[in-house]
């Protein structure tokens, strides 16, 4: 295994302020990164939004995700107990060279934000048969 | 597990409360955090019944049980891994495991009458208000 390759093939959170598109509050969505098979998995907690409210870019190693998610209810209403806020999910991160970028895939299911980031073929860990002599 | 009782109805809290409701009118963003129980709730008052909302991402019908007794709401279930055995995490923020919210509300509610949708991972209890106060199991649907 080259490990020098492997160490790239990652996906790193960034503190960067992502540009903001329009007012109002935005959160940072909880997220898992993980690394299964030949892709690594991002998933991101992004309660009501929809696939029509989401957008991904991903720009010179910069991902980005941004889900809009329209108030619910009164604005004015009488709050009898509120513990958290809603607005849109924005969260960037750092993508490694060992990701193929052109081919990550996005689904959302339920809140969740599924992004799928195939790792380069010089990344994947092969197995070599040593033939015998 | 979480095990939260709220709205202890002390006079001082109930000021506290009343002096929350007002500050909310200039501050509309402030928040009492949940402290770590899952999930965070948001509670509020349409006319003659409360609405109950909780962002359960990832959580099906399946998932989830609420009961109704009297004011008591309660919210259990658990959120389970999506992810296979192989699975090399990187980073873990999204939390797994069983989980239970107690909610002491301000009135008695209608159980009968309780309804709860999910939809894209946003949990909405209906608690029609009632002087009637017996247990029941309420069926989640999904619209």
């Amino acid at each position: 295994m080259n490990h020098e390759t492997q160490s790239e093939c990652k996906l790193t959170t960034t503190s960067a302020e992502p540009e903001r598109t329009r007012g109002g509050r935005t959160y940072v969505p909880a997220v898992d990164i993980l690394e299964q098979g030949d892709e690594l998995l991002l998933r991101a907690d992004v309660p009501g939004a929809r696939a029509d409210d989401i957008d991904i870019q991903y720009e010179r190693g910069t991902l980005t995700i941004a889900a809009r998610v329209a108030p619910r209810g009164d604005p004015h209403r009488t709050w009898v107990l509120r513990e958290y806020g809603v607005g849109d999910f924005v969260r960037t991160f750092q993508v490694g060279e060992g990701i193929d970028a052109q081919k990550i895939s996005a689904e959302v299911r339920d809140g969740v934000l599924t992004l799928h980031l195939p790792k380069a073929e010089s990344a994947r860990t092969r197995k070599i048969t040593v033939r015998g002599g | 597990m979480f095990a939260l009782q709220r709205f202890p109805f002390t006079p001082a809290l109930e000021l506290r409360r009343e002096m929350d409701r007002l500050l909310n009118t200039f501050l509309p963003e402030m928040f009492e955090p949940a402290g770590g129980a899952y999930p965070a709730l948001n509670v509020w008052e349409d006319g003659e019944r409360l609405v109950a909302e909780a962002e359960v991402p990832g959580l099906a019908l399946s998932d989830l049980e609420i009961l109704v007794r009297g004011n008591e709401l309660t919210i259990q279930g658990a959120r389970k891994g999506a992810n296979g055995e192989d699975a090399v995490y990187h980073r873990r923020e999204r939390g797994t495991g069983e989980f239970v919210r107690h909610l002491t509300l301000p009135t008695e509610i209608d159980a009968d009458k309780v309804e709860a949708t999910l939809k894209d991972g946003v949990l909405t209890i209906v608690l029609p208000k009632s002087e009637q106060a017996r247990a029941r199991r309420i069926t989640v649907k999904s619209n």
